[in-house]
């Protein structure tokens, strides 16, 4: 393997996502947690933008840095039970160790399935946005699971209004 | 890989050049601020250092520096020190996908003037104002303050809310143009600027503004009267001027981002155009000039708002209007009525 610059910026992000995924499941203060969950998903980010998906690089920051992970410090902030607790299992870790280990089986199999010595994969033609919000709105593409997922968040929208009206 | 080299340098040297500028910006912005406000409020202002007080921002630096570094017992060390940074570099990076001016010739070498171009340039603008939140959530929470929290939670609150209709109203010249890259919405304005098709997006375009920079009218993370200094009560020496540093420049940064959307960019009339495309970036200048001032007046003239008053107006007349205005100018973008092409 050649040493480019782009493979040490890869090196430099899978380190940022990695550190920032151990930290977050290893530090027992939470707020310190909530922190490296941040640098992971900046590192995501950064694997973005290395694969040419400026796009998806923008909206991983707007939104799980920008939004989500804010909403989880603020949750942290403003619970300050949560910062006294020093154990950092509770009695419900071998379900949790259970779905995991489920979860990286099934999503391993499936990268290696699909993607195992057929990297790297050529760079999209033509403008990525366009093709992506044309995906979008093609009946043949995305349109059924893009409208899926808008009714599924339209839903939770709702539920959430009327969780906190009552 | 000369290539690359040089493209490195290049944007090296752009990159350097744009942080020195808001640097200079950010400290001749305190000196505007300071002068044009005691102007308004019958007083002299600071003019003892140099003429005209010209060389007080330099006199106010030498002094921070020089003032004792305090971190209070309580506080979270790494993360205490480490918010003051995360609030100057969202400031520091905002306008590296924005347009500054054409193309220009430096030393026979053709080159534009801007740092990077990307087409999904209004993007960028969101992430990292979105970013921007947790230098002052950070500061309020590691202080070990009461004061200093409560003011970090009001700051965080203020700048999510505000953050939607920002976003909707940066939605409507997306839609008009057709293009997120920020070239191309500054070329859609040669002729006609974009706020005269979008007025209201506009409007609450610097609304927003003036919330996401916590300026007065919106002030309430640093309420005096009732949280002394907000989120930085127990900052000191260069940690507390780094967050006045934030500020100024982020006030720079949307005002250079309202001029880009809004207001034409570095374009007024073709005059860009002169001295070999050199009139561009000061034609930029002076729209922000403006942009400044127009800051400055406000925080004279405006009262500050209460704080159940600030989140109803953000989310329930801000927000509405500004989605009404996205679902209107994405019905009239398809339409295309001959009357909406005439404005």
């Amino acid at each position: 393997m050649t040493i480019t610059p782009i493979t040490i910026a890869f090196f430099i992000m899978a380190a940022f996502t990695l550190g920032g995924s151990l930290g977050v499941v290893t530090n027992r203060n939470l707020f310190h947690a909530a922190l490296y969950l941040v640098l992971a998903l900046f590192g995501v980010a950064g694997l973005f933008v290395l694969l040419e998906a400026p796009f998806l690089a923008a909206v991983q920051v707007l939104v799980y840095v920008g939004a989500i992970a804010v909403l989880i410090t603020i949750t942290i902030m403003v619970t300050r039970r949560i910062m006294g607790v020093t154990e950092s299992v509770n009695r419900q870790w071998p379900l949790a160790a259970g779905v995991s280990a489920i979860m990286a089986i099934t999503l391993g199999f499936v990268v290696l399935d699909r993607f195992a010595g057929k990297l790297p994969v050529a760079a999209v033609p033509g403008d990525n946005i366009v093709r992506l919000g044309e995906a979008l709105v093609n009946y043949d593409a995305y349109l059924v699971p893009f409208e899926v997922a808008s009714v599924l968040l339209l839903a939770a929208m709702i539920g959430a209004i009327v969780v906190a009206r009552e | 890989m000369i290539d690359f080299l040089t493209l490195t340098i290049e944007a090296a040297i752009k990159a350097a050049l744009m942080i020195l500028s808001l640097l200079t910006g950010f400290a001749y912005t305190t000196l505007l601020e300071r002068r044009f406000i005691a102007r308004i409020q019958q007083r002299v202002g600071p003019n003892r250092a140099g003429p005209w007080g010209l060389l007080q921002p330099a006199a106010d630096g030498i002094k921070v520096i020089f003032k004792e570094d305090i971190i209070p017992n309580g506080a979270d060390k790494v993360i205490f020190t480490l918010a003051p940074a995360l609030t100057a570099i969202p400031a520091l990076i905002i306008l590296a996908v924005v347009p500054l001016g054409g193309d220009v010739n430096v030393f026979g070498y053709r080159t534009s003037l801007a740092l990077t171009s990307t087409n999904v340039g209004v993007l960028y603008i969101l992430a990292v104002t979105s970013i921007s939140v947790y230098g002052i959530t950070l500061a309020g929470w590691s202080s070990a303050n009461k004061y200093a929290m409560l003011g970090g939670l009001r700051s965080t609150a203020q700048m999510i809310s505000y953050e939607l209709a920002m976003g909707l109203s940066i939605l409507a010249p997306v839609m008009v143009v057709g293009s997120m890259s920020l070239a191309d919405i500054i070329d859609a304005q040669k002729n006609v600027w974009l706020v005269v098709y979008q007025p209201i997006a506009g409007l609450i375009f610097i609304i927003t503004m003036y919330a996401e920079t916590n300026r007065a009218p919106f002030d309430l993370p640093e309420a005096e009267q009732e949280l002394t200094a907000g989120f930085h009560t127990e900052y000191s020496g260069m940690k507390f001027a780094a967050f006045y540093m934030a500020e100024y420049m982020k006030m720079i940064g949307v005002s250079v981002i309202a001029a880009t959307l809004f207001f034409g960019g570095y374009r007024l009339f073709g005059l860009e155009n002169l001295l070999g495309g050199w009139m561009g970036p000061v034609i930029l200048i002076g729209k922000v000039m403006l942009s400044l001032l127009l800051f400055v007046w406000i925080r004279a003239t405006l009262p500050r708002f209460r704080y159940d008053r600030l989140m109803d107006f953000g989310w329930k007349v801000l927000l509405p209007i500004a989605l009404a205005n996205a679902a209107i100018t994405a019905v009239l973008v398809v339409l295309d009525p001959w009357w909406y092409r005439l404005i």
